[in-house]
């Protein structure tokens, strides 16, 4: 995949992409626009069982807005975590400013000026704005420090790049959208020459969105090179000087904004036409009762604010609903109150025609199965066998001593039945790859014969192999008559596998359509908030 | 550069070699310690080996120090291992000593073979019903145990010295003439002393025997148990125990009791096997239910290790009092212990890591031919802007 073959420094690769950046400092001679401000160099980056990056070429050139873009899976996280010291790759390397450059640890990398804003923050909620940009960064030297002084620093930058922000708020007080500002002028703040910003979009408004486009543009407008992560069409043109899209851990090229649109972009994004392997829709009347009944339901987020609003649904027995939406609608939250793991605070769950008062034993023993985003430490307990994980709803049954014989044995035929890779029953599951803990995950539901089965983002991070079992899986149980509320950020998935969909926005459904007069583009709206 | 990486596969003989490899590092470490403060480390460890085995009646002496170790050292180990922090053994064992001798009090017209099972039941639930209070605490107002208990440990002396010291309650003896001099308990009757097994020379105290198959019963239990099965989940991954529908509250709480339960036992053995009477003195000198953390840790939280783990402390104890004189400081003892559990504890890092050494400024390995510029770890300051 030599797009780009190793070059001396000084020697650009490729063109100066973009038009952004008029006003670009440049001090030195050799830190000329056309040497890229930070590149990866044929970086492969193995995991076990997958690999995560194999020969990908990337480069950013200073005062440049480029975007990685990528499905889930296809190894954008993974790149930039190479790329800012986090992963040593197992080949290739990372040049900074032209040289190769060696990461002994993350803190090389800030020293270096490359700084990463996480999906998940890394802010530390009681202290204010402005202790949180210096935590760990003081200049000054001593004991003391002022905190009125920092704080018209920070206060002073955050003006600079447009970003509204009152330096002595403490963390909690602050949106998400804020702490996001934050998690920026932090590397601001600290001289950051190269920005990496992962999926920064996902958690904002629309308004915020336009907020942090406009800080963007003036911190590469002032020469801070800025990697945008993304897989969201629209936005990847808007603010974007160059993409490059990775598929499944390969660079398959890189394309000026300007002379690509949305349609080619997915298709490099994707690799294919979109290629339609439904399953074919259970017919009306061969469905049958209803085994999972919701009703008004509304349930509040982690941070106390209302994550569900009046939610009713319906699933019948042989059935897949799917729920559609952005991240962090509520989808979540959902699955929780179903399965008793969170409470709900007004409203009605039936599961199989028993009332649910909300607690996880009561669900499982109504027939509930239930496959959680988070497959290692909730679904599956890490440091345990195969055999362990396997029993782990079904040990209940029989008396008060286990029965390790009999487990063994049914490990051994699931493992074979649900072709899991690993060396036997007593393997640890933490040493499982991604796709096969989620195997052992839907072994132990499905093999619990439920009535109603929650999956969500059945298939997120799986390889394809493991996609297809997935999928394959949850068709295969709505043909035994389960009834399956499947949960996903992939629309594609949702749209091959349903037989209704419900779109979810702010916590509430906003529509539920059939899927056969499912319109894409209308979905794609109430996703969005527009219309339902 | 020095760092740990974590290994991805822990060898079986890993978890032998790196305790035995570590117990003799801290005997080189200790023997530094007593050759620097003029003691030779050589014949110390001699003494040590005759004070608490050789000598006659040493080893039976050693048994006698271990007994109430190896009970808190299995209370504690059965609480840490589901990531309990119940280091209120000290207090719960206080409450089994003053539930174990009030009943032997009590139903002192009670023969031998029922009156100790009762001694043993009271001293069991008084400790249950003590642990049960942070228990409690813990598992519905997620209060951090390691407060509570420790804090309850002062409540229950101060019980207990009040009992005797501080009242005429029914434990406090009024009216032999030694106890007109001092406060003292009442002695307990000749038949709630508890049997000893007798082999030869050597004496095998009642209480030793019971922890021993108490050891060996919860081993089973967390192994091969439905209740052990649900302890190992909520050790591993408290989400995944909430998820597989496991009654997490109740979990605490009953494992907390049990844990307390263990340790008041240990009370109970105290009062039964040798003083045969409230001593609040005695109890809070010997310190057992904090002991037991170490014996606890040493055995990695496994029960049947405390067995082996506990009668190495007493061996330690035991010598301690033999060794201790105006030349030898009981401080020392306690110094060697201290690093015998730094180093045991400090070891475990080594099974589940492994030592990566790498030279500095190491070229990278590259695919790709390398660039003649020189490797900068750290590149240019801050020439920018």
């Amino acid at each position: 995949m030599g797009d780009y073959p190793a070059t001396a420094p000084g020697q650009p690769a490729s063109p100066r992409g973009g038009t952004s950046a008029p006003g670009q400092a440049e001090t030195a001679p050799d830190d000329s626009a056309n040497v890229p401000a930070i590149a990866a160099r044929g970086i492969t980056k193995r995991f076990p069982g997958v690999v995560a990056n194999s020969q990908v070429e990337f480069e950013v050139l200073p005062g440049e807005i480029h975007t990685l873009l990528g499905e889930n899976g296809a190894g954008k996280t993974t790149l930039c975590n190479v790329l800012t010291g986090l992963y040593r790759p197992d080949e290739g390397y990372v040049e900074v400013g032209g040289e190769p450059f060696r990461f002994h640890s993350p803190r090389d990398a800030h020293q270096a000026g490359i700084f990463m804003v996480h999906q998940h923050f890394r802010l530390v909620q009681p202290l204010t704005v402005a202790e949180n940009v210096i935590l760990g960064w003081s200049q000054q030297r001593g004991m003391w420090f002022s905190p009125r002084r920092v704080e018209r620093e920070v206060a002073e930058v955050a003006e600079k790049f447009q970003m509204p922000i009152d330096p002595g708020a403490k963390i909690w007080q602050l949106s998400v959208g804020e702490q996001q500002r934050v998690e920026i002028l932090k590397a601001l703040y600290r001289g950051a020459r190269i920005l990496i910003l992962d999926e920064p979009t996902t958690v904002l408004t629309s308004q915020e969105v336009r907020q942090l486009f406009t800080t963007l543009r003036g911190m590469a407008a002032a020469g801070t090179s800025v990697v945008f992560i993304s897989h969201k069409l629209p936005e990847v043109l808007a603010v974007s000087d160059r993409v490059t899209v990775l598929r499944a851990g390969r660079s398959v090229g890189t394309r000026q904004t300007a002379d690509t649109d949305a349609r080619s972009l997915a298709h490099m994004m994707v690799g294919r036409d979109i290629v339609l392997t439904r399953r074919p829709s259970a017919a009306r009347n061969q469905l049958g009762e209803t085994v999972l009944a919701l009703q008004d339901v509304s349930a509040t987020g982690d941070l106390g604010t209302p994550a569900l609003s009046g939610v009713s649904l319906q699933v019948r027995a042989g059935e897949i609903v799917g729920v559609a939406g952005v991240a962090g609608n509520g989808q979540r939250e959902l699955a929780e109150v179903i399965a008793g793991e969170r409470p709900a605070t007004s409203g009605t769950v039936t599961i199989a025609g028993m009332p649910q008062r909300g607690t996880p034993w009561e669900a499982i023993d109504a027939g509930l199965g239930y496959v959680p985003e988070e497959r290692l430490g909730v679904g599956v307990a890490p440091g345990m066998t195969i055999a362990d994980n396997l029993v782990l709803k079904s040990y209940r049954e029989g008396g008060p001593i286990l029965r390790a014989k009999q487990g063994l044995q049914t490990a051994a035929e699931l493992i074979e039945r649900f072709s899991i890779v690993a060396r036997g029953p007593k393997t640890i599951a933490r040493e499982l790859s991604g796709g096969n803990i989620q195997r052992l995950l839907l072994a132990r539901e499905l093999s619990g014969h439920p009535k109603v089965l929650i999956a969500a983002s059945p298939t997120r991070g799986l390889d394809v192999a493991a996609t297809d079992t997935v999928r394959r899986l949850l068709a295969q149980s709505a043909g035994e008559s389960v009834g399956v509320l499947l949960i996903s950020e992939d629309l594609d998935e949702i749209l091959d596998l349903s037989d209704r969909i419900a779109v979810m926005y702010r916590g509430r459904v906003v529509g539920v359509v059939d899927r056969d007069d499912a319109d894409i583009d209308r979905i794609g709206l109430m996703m969005a908030g527009v219309g339902s | 550069m020095i760092r740990f990486v974590a290994r991805e596969n822990v060898p079986r003989w890993l978890n032998f070699v790196v305790p035995l490899a570590s117990v003799v590092l801290a005997m080189i470490v200790a023997g530094i310690m007593l050759a620097a403060t003029g003691h030779n480390p050589l014949t110390t460890y001699q003494h040590i080996v005759q004070a608490s085995l050789t000598q006659p009646g040493a080893f039976s002496q050693t048994l006698v120090s271990m007994t109430p170790l190896m009970f808190t050292g299995l209370a504690a180990a059965i609480a840490f291992r589901m990531r309990l922090w119940n280091i209120g053994g000290e207090g719960q064992l206080y409450w089994g000593a003053i539930g174990a001798s009030g009943a032997g009090l009590y139903f002192h017209g009670l023969p031998g073979w029922l009156l100790i099972p009762v001694m043993m039941a009271a001293g069991l639930l008084a400790g249950m019903l003590w642990a049960s209070i942070p228990g409690f605490l813990r598992a519905y107002f997620n209060t951090n145990e390691i407060l509570t208990t420790l804090m309850l440990n002062y409540v229950a002396a101060n019980v207990m010295y009040y009992l005797i010291f501080d009242s005429t309650s029914y434990w406090r003896d009024l009216v032999s003439p030694s106890a007109r001099v001092f406060p003292q308990g009442k002695n307990l009757p000749a038949n709630a002393s508890w049997p000893a097994l007798q082999i030869g020379s050597l004496t095998i105290p009642f209480g030793l025997i019971f922890a021993v198959v108490l050891a060996v019963l919860l081993w089973g239990m967390i192994r091969g148990t439905r209740y052990g099965f649900e302890m190992r989940v909520l050790a591993d991954s408290p989400a995944a125990g909430k998820y597989a529908g496991i009654r997490t509250r109740r979990k605490v709480l009953s494992l907390m009791a049990i844990s307390g339960g263990i340790a008041g036992l240990g009370g109970a053995s105290q009062v039964g096997d040798f003083s045969h009477v409230l001593d609040p003195r005695g109890l809070e000198q010997a310190g057992f239910g904090y002991t037991g953390i170490v014996v606890a840790a040493l055995a990695r939280y496994n029960p049947v290790a405390v067995v082996v783990t506990s009668f190495f402390i007493g061996m330690l104890v035991n010598a301690g009092f033999a060794l201790q004189g105006p030349g030898f400081p009981i401080g020392l003892t306690g110094t060697m212990e201290g690093i015998l559990l730094f180093c045991v504890l400090g070891a475990e890092i080594f099974t589940r890591h492994r030592l990566e050494i790498r030279l500095p400024h190491a070229r990278p390995k590259t695919q790709v031919p390398a660039p003649p510029a020189p490797v900068r770890p750290v590149a240019h300051g801050g020439g920018m802007s």
